[in-house]
């Protein structure tokens, strides 16, 4: 080793050790915190598009008549004009499933018969658990049903094992089996073709191809086709909200990084300055100097890069498995560029950054540079000290308090990480509130119990359930309020009804009773109450162009109805809400159908009667609330069920999401305020042990540094939290922007006063945590020690 | 004058590598006594005082100072110890630059938690006897190595130690200074103040001692009673 190495690499050794950590450490931090930003970005790039080539997505899926077309046929249609690969005929059922506890509600599930998931189109990838083979298996999507494997499910007089859950991204199915299975449980009259073409970029691509395949097989067998564009559409208005978001996250995580790493670097360097000046003095060349020190640097920090990138991966796995359920693809993987990238990156940084400060020391005039440290701040911020001296605090808080002002620079450096980390905090909470919000919102279903007519529990052709004349709403409507423990219920009809001047078939849901209570957010205006008034989803009057005070006229099967919209209700889709007294005539009579397919038919729900939503005063009873219900309604031909959430996994996923970056990034934050804390105790060690030897205890010289950052941490986080607060009012347009809804308050406004006190605390409790090692450092070192370093 | 306010017995201080810094080191200094160690560079003498201090621990042996069992104290028991018993004078001042002098007298006594008003009468007393009591709004770095050196005395006798350590106090200092420190030292002894001083200049230890003791390798070589106050 060179003289130079020997004198520099000292320097790392034994005084620098805890320095040399934290630059390691910082190294980490940054590339795990790089490698997540990265994989948030990556992510939110196209999710679906991805995804979908992934999978070799089809482009087309239909569903033909069983009975017409025999399976040879229908695979001979992989020939047809256009078509690059096809899979199937797989058989095609639908069957009723329920939990086996009590209380839950009969599903419909389409229940496609494939051996294997692979194949040349619709690679179905599992999430968890394996692909159905044996008997009485089945594979459930994992956008469907909340189960998870290794629980049962019960289809009549079968109970089928979860054992896989698997995700479609061209969502070819709510479960599969075997085909064997699939043929026990039902009898399946359809058949499921997968095709992919050449071409199919457009709707009017599409409509070719869909034709082409049409030709190759008899007349009138098709009995339903599903272009992929339009299960894009559906995927990418889900996840489109939660892009920006993510990218701010990716964005945040990176710029964090970036200046973390800056700042530590720099400090250590800057902190390095005499030890440069007696090095020149010595006869080093400013050269010789400014490369052993980005050396220096670089040492430590490329051992916390290989940390750092173990650390990110693991991180990331939970982090993308969030990001997964929020977005719907299957498994996502950091890939391996974006770790060299980030890798390369950070160690880039901290040369660029090491090489600059060590330039500047290694320029100083050698005579400077010996002075600095030996001599005293110079007078700055003695008049703080002075004014500090007069505030009635024990002294060892006075000293600390004081403290900023005799190295504002550094002073600045820590304000800056504090109020970063706090801005991102503050971001992270808010946009991470306001989702939830927006996604809480979108479902409508807070209920607790729904009542509906029982299903048949076999499975077998699907249909409306016979369940004869239909009960007289009123009459339910008053048995259920009158058991004990209903807090609020309604009951609603739903039907697909065609609205003058609108492109697409509208959901129109007529309501007994109110039903705003079940998560029906608005925009403007008020909910429905007087005859002939009507509530508008954002997504129709974004659709439609109609304004709150519009009049609208809906067709359905009894006839026409004319209503006034009173109300715009937070909601993507495109649906009006009204009174049954306003609109159930227009509907026809139940049971009936309207004959206007749903566009976006929410499974279960197309079939045309009344169910019922139920909010109960306890709701961890929700069966013993059922049980005695269930017998009164037994009479009215309806039974109660346990109202399954859907929305849970998403919700819980994007509190996770924002939980994990906002602490990512507060422990970031920390981390650059214990390096500056611990840079100002090396620089201050000489003076702290002068004060030991003239007796300050451990206890008090915790204190004075503790105190020295108070100021600076309520500071920052005062400073930080405006800022995460207009980053995050920034955001949120551009999320709506994608999204296509209007921004009402419940989602701007997501800082409570008490939330917006803790975050400006948080600053303060980031800069303490911060200094609470170097406090315990400083108040430990020994005094002997301590006076003689000079 | 009897009353033995240090005593130390059988100290050895044994530091990580070389041999001991003190060896066995018996000593006791009654009330009053004005103490002159001497020896040559290396022999143990700022490790002794550091020990009688509590800056630091004997490896072996018992260090009692005004009846406290020095060797047994705590970091926060020590510092507590040094705020009420022990004033401390080095050769290199070790003033806070960013305190004004009144502020660096008044620290000890902040820290020992004397109130306000005590605390400034009894320094500005201190400044005016030690003559520096025009100085007291100046910062150190504006004063002469005298000044700062009496500066650091005051700062030394604001709690009214039992015990005045000093190292080397007139190291750093030029002749006429180191004349001055040397009477204000004369001085506080006469005044009754015990004081155990560390140094090369034997001067000072004719003028300020009663007594002087040699150190070499850690172990007492000479005990010698001296006069002082002709
Ligand atoms: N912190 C320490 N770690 C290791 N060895 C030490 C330490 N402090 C002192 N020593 C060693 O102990 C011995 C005595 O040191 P000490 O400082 O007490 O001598 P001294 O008599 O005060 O010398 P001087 O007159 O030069 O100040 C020396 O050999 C010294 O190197
Ligand atoms: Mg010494």
């Amino acid at each position: 080793m060179s003289a130079l190495g020997r004198v520099v690499s000292s320097g790392v050794g034994r005084r620098r050790w805890l320095q040399t950590l934290v630059i390691g450490l910082v190294a980490a931090m940054a590339v795990a915190t790089s490698v997540l930003g990265g994989a948030l970005l990556i992510s939110s790039r196209a999710p679906f598009d991805t995804a979908f080539a992934d999978q070799n997505g089809a482009h087309l899926a239909v569903l033909l008549n069983a009975k017409k077309v025999a399976a040879q046929q229908a695979a001979a249609t992989a020939n047809a004009t256009g078509v690059a690969a096809a899979a199937g005929p797989f058989p095609v059922g639908t069957v009723g499933v329920r939990g086996t506890e009590a209380g839950t509600l009969t599903i419909d599930l389409k229940v496609v018969g494939r051996a294997d998931p692979g194949g040349a189109v619709d690679r179905v990838s599992l999430t968890d658990g394996r692909w159905a083979t044996g008997p009485n298996e089945i594979v459930v999507s994992n956008a469907g049903i909340i189960v998870s494997v290794g629980e049962t499910l019960t289809a009549g007089e079968t109970t089928l094992t979860v054992v896989g859950k698997a995700r479609s991204m061209s969502d070819t199915a709510d479960a599969w089996t075997d085909p064997a299975t699939l043929a026990a449980l039902t009898t399946t009259s359809e058949y499921q073709m997968l095709y992919r073409f050449e071409a199919a970029a457009t709707a009017t691509e599409m409509t070719a191809n869909q034709t082409a395949v049409e030709k190759a097989l008899p007349a009138d067998t098709v009995i339903a086709a599903r272009s992929w564009l339009e299960v894009r559409r559906e995927a990418v208005e889900a996840a489109a909200v939660f892009v920006p978001f993510l990218v701010a996250f990716g964005v945040l995580a990176l710029a964090m990084s970036l200046l973390i790493v800056a700042n530590v670097v720099t400090g250590s360097v800057a902190s390095a300055v005499r030890r440069i000046g007696i090095l020149k003095a010595l006869g080093f060349t400013p050269g010789e100097v400014v490369r052993a020190y980005v050396g220096q640097a670089l040492l430590p920090a490329a051992a916390g890069a290989g940390a750092g990138v173990i650390v990110g991966n693991l991180l990331a796995v939970p982090l993308l498995g969030r990001i997964q359920v929020v977005y719907g693809t299957p498994k996502l993987a950091v890939s391996w560029w974006v770790d060299v990238v980030v890798v390369v990156f950070v160690l880039g940084l901290v040369a660029v950054t090491g090489w600059l400060a060590a330039l500047r020391a290694g320029r100083l005039r050698t005579v400077d540079a010996l002075a600095v440290g030996r001599t005293s701040s110079g007078g700055r911020g003695r008049w703080a000290a002075r004014l500090v001296g007069r505030l009635p605090v024990p002294r060892p808080v006075g000293i600390g308090l004081a403290r900023p002002f005799a190295r504002p620079i550094r002073a600045v450096l820590l304000l800056a990480a504090i109020a970063f980390g706090t801005a991102a905090v503050t971001f992270s909470v808010g946009i991470g509130t306001s989702l939830v919000r927006v996604q809480a919102a979108g479902e409508h279903n807070i209920a607790d119990v729904v009542v509906q007519p029982p299903r048949p529990t076999r499975g077998g052709p699907s249909g409306p359930a016979d369940a004869g004349p239909q009960a007289d709403p009123a009459k339910v409507l008053a048995a259920i309020s009158a058991q004990p423990g209903t807090e609020a219920a309604y009951g609603v009809r739903q039907q697909p009804m065609r609205m003058t001047g609108a492109a697409n078939a509208v959901n129109v849901s007529a309501t007994l009773g109110d039903a705003q209570w079940n998560r029906y957010e608005m925009v403007t205006g008020g909910w429905y109450g007087a005859p002939g008034e009507a509530t508008a989803a954002s997504g129709l009057l974004r659709a439609t162009g109609k304004k709150v005070g519009d009049t609208i006229t809906l067709t359905g099967s009894g006839g026409t109805a004319t209503l006034t919209i009173v109300g715009e209700v937070f909601e993507s889709g495109e649906a009006v809400w009204a009174d049954v007294a306003s609109v159930g005539a227009a509907m026809g009579d139940t049971g009936s159908t309207s004959g206007v397919r749903p566009t976006n038919g929410e499974r279960g729900q197309t079939e045309d009667s009344f169910r019922y939503y139920i909010a109960i005063t306890d709701a961890s009873d929700v069966l013993d609330y059922i049980a005695p219900l269930n017998s009164d309604l037994e009479t009215l031909g309806l039974e109660a069920f346990r109202n399954p959430r859907t929305t849970e996994p998403i919700i819980t996923a994007l509190i996770g999401l924002a939980t994990l970056v906002a602490t990512l990034l507060a422990a970031a934050a920390a981390l650059g305020v214990l390096n500056t804390m611990m840079l100002d105790l090396r620089d201050r060690v000489h003076d702290l042990g002068v004060m030991k030897a003239v007796g300050m205890s451990p206890g008090q010289t915790v204190t004075s540094v503790i105190a020295s950052v108070v100021g600076v941490g309520l500071l920052g986080g005062a400073a930080g939290v405006p800022i995460g607060m207009a980053v995050h009012s920034l955001t949120l347009p551009s999320m709506a922007g994608t999204a296509g809804t209007s921004l009402p308050s419940f989602i701007t406004d997501v800082y409570l006063p008490a939330v917006l006190t803790a975050l400006v605390f948080g600053g303060l409790v980031v800069a303490l945590l911060g200094a609470l090692i170097p406090s315990g450092w400083a108040a430990r070192v020994r005094t002997a020690t301590a006076l003689r370093t000079e | 004058m009897s009353e033995a306010v240090i005593e130390l017995h059988e100290v050895t201080r044994q530091y990580d590598e070389g041999p001991p810094a003190l060896r066995k080191l018996t000593l006791t200094v009654n009330r009053g006594d004005s103490v002159a160690i001497l020896g040559p560079s290396g022999s143990g003498k700022s490790t002794l005082l550091n020990l009688i201090a509590g800056l630091d621990r004997p490896t072996s042996g018992t260090v009692t100072v005004a009846g406290a069992e020095v060797h047994t104290l705590g970091e926060a028991a020590a510092a507590r110890y040094r705020r009420s018993h022990i004033g401390m004078v080095f050769q290199f001042f070790n003033l806070l630059d960013d305190l004004t002098v009144l502020d660096n007298v008044l620290l000890p006594a902040q820290l020992a938690g004397v109130r306000g008003g005590e605390a400034r009468s009894r320094a500005a007393r201190l400044l005016t006897t030690l003559g520096i009591d025009r100085h007291s709004g100046a910062y150190p770095g504006r004063l002469s190595g005298g000044e700062r050196q009496r500066v650091a005395v005051a700062r030394a006798l604001i709690n009214q130690p039992a015990l005045l350590l000093a190292d080397e106090p007139t190291g750093a200092l030029d002749t006429a200074s180191g004349i001055e420190v040397q009477n204000l030292l004369k001085e506080l002894h006469a005044g009754g103040q015990t004081i155990l001083m560390v140094t090369h200049d034997m001067a000072l230890a004719e003028a300020c001692a009663t007594r002087t003791i040699h150190l070499v390798d850690g172990q007492v070589s000479a005990d010698t009673l001296t006069d002082s106050r002709s």
